[in-house]
């Protein structure tokens, strides 16, 4: 389970404090599937950066009793000069997991083929696209994070990943968020907006849309 | 945040973590074709190469100490400390997301960093003084222990410099312009040009503020031995490198809160 507890944010900014959260109170159990609904700029992707642990809260506590995954499919940690094979051990390295046993996969996934021993610079965006994604299912986690349901590669990719990370593991946690109301729609049971730094919480995936539209 | 997680526990995923943040440095840094990591020592063993040779010919014997190890001493503490520090300056923005991985903390970056440069500058030192002591152009050091010692300390006084100077850069880009020009400034001052013993008694009161000196002097005293005078204080290089490592670790941590993202 993943508790936040009265947790607010603020940033510096040239006009002074702003506060991106402001008293979020949130609950993930196991297996749970989590929507957050939001505008650009409403915070979605600060929320998922304090719940990784990236960031800490300017107050309130996050307490974290199941494993949680970096944004996946995140390939903002891909440094160009590195080939997927270091970005592979990089990672297994940081997780403490074993690269003989990961690799494989990460191979027959990403469909790099003799690019894997490549630098990543030479890769095209649906390379870099496949090997983060597969790298992101190289360690397992308790719990997914998801910032912005991907945009690249075509659609037997998307249904590849989909395969892994709906079907495969399916028990698992999953935290999703996105400013495109059908990707929520689609995976999560439970549903909170945000909104003006707050954040409100719904069962029902109707009302959450209809409160959405209206505070805008 | 709460942490729930033991201090050894911790303690093994920071060596980790540490250990895979130094390998995609030296790879990404040195890259894995021609000889790679060996710029590591290779680069400031060339500097310091040079400017010995420079010394060589340019002055005469002081006294009964020979110029090479005078030069390498005093050169190998100013890149140590020099290098460690400007390694750090602006070492997370290129990093930044790298700390999406909740393990990796700003302090592993800087500790990767620091390892890789203070390894660079001990082993560029232990090479160059073991070549020109079996050359023939060096006599044996006098005390190795005291040496060892003197090392550390430079090396403990370099990794807070660092992490004062890595955290400062990344609040301000003025502090970032000016720690350029205070390494220059800072260079002379350091002990490495001269020894303490011969400037007049003013200015050796007044040089001994520079914590570095004390480094450098210890670091003569055990190669030189009796050979030379050497003026040094290791509690006052300690209490220092105290100092500096708490206000170091202070300024990270608060760091900490102003990463934002990218």
């Amino acid at each position: 389970m993943i508790t936040l507890r009265g947790v607010s944010k603020d940033y510096r900014t040239r006009e002074g404090g702003r506060h991106v959260l402001r008293d979020i109170n949130l609950q993930i159990d196991r297996g749970a599937k989590i929507g957050i609904l939001g505008r650009n700029g409403s915070g979605k992707s600060t929320l998922i950066r304090l719940i990784g642990g990236a960031e800490h809260p300017t107050c309130g506590v996050i307490k974290r009793e199941m494993t949680v995954s970096w944004p996946l499919a995140f390939s903002g940690g891909f440094q160009g000069s590195l080939t997927g094979l270091d970005n592979l051990r990089f990672i297994c390295r940081v997780y403490g997991a074993d690269i003989d046993r990961a690799r494989p996969f990460v191979e027959d996934f990403s469909e790099l083929g003799v690019y894997f021993r490549e630098p990543v610079k030479t890769y095209s965006a649906g390379m870099r696209a496949r090997l983060a994604f597969a790298l992101s299912m190289a360690i397992e986690f308790d719990c997914y994070l998801i910032d912005e349901v991907l945009a690249v590669g075509d659609s037997r990719f998307h249904e590849k990943c989909h395969h892994e990370l709906f079907e495969k593991r399916r028990d698992r946690a999953l935290l999703m968020v996105s400013h495109l109301p059908q990707h929520i729609r689609e995976y999560c049971s439970t549903i909170y907006v945000l909104s003006a730094a707050r954040i409100q919480r719904f069962d029902d995936v109707d009302e959450a849309y209809a409160y959405f539209a209206e505070c805008g | 945040m709460v942490s729930d997680t033991p201090l050894f526990r911790s303690l093994a995923i920071q060596a980790r973590v540490i250990g895979a943040l130094l390998l995609r440095e030296i790879i990404t840094r040195y890259g894995r074709h021609n000889i790679g990591f060996f710029w590591l020592f290779l680069e400031p063993m060339i500097f310091t190469l040079g400017v010995t040779l420079l010394y060589g010919y340019l002055r005469p014997m002081h006294g009964a100490m020979s110029i090479i190890p005078f030069a390498i001493t005093g050169y190998s503490s100013v890149l140590m400390w020099r290098n460690a520090a400007s390694r750090c300056s602006k070492a997370i923005e290129p990093n930044l997301s790298l700390l999406y991985h909740r393990n990796v903390t700003t302090l592993d970056i800087f500790g990767a960093r620091l390892l890789l440069e203070i390894s660079g500058a001990t082993i560029s030192l232990i090479v160059l003084l073991a070549v020109f002591i079996f050359a023939g152009y060096a006599p044996m050091p006098a005390d190795p222990l005291t040496m060892v010692g003197a090392w550390l300390l430079l090396a403990w006084f370099g990794g807070a410099l660092g992490l004062i100077v890595g955290a400062l850069s990344e609040r301000s880009q003025t502090f970032e312009r000016i720690w350029h020009t205070l390494t220059y400034l800072m260079f002379p001052l350091s002990g490495a040009l001269f020894m303490v013993d011969w400037l007049p008694a003013k200015a050796q009161s007044l040089i001994l503020w520079v914590p570095m000196v004390h480094g450098v002097e210890m670091l003569r005293d055990g190669y030189f031995g009796s050979a030379v005078r050497t003026h040094y204080d290791v509690g006052y290089l300690v209490l220092v490198n105290f100092i500096m490592l708490w206000v170091g670790l202070l300024l990270i941590d608060r760091g900490k809160y102003l990463v934002a993202s990218e």
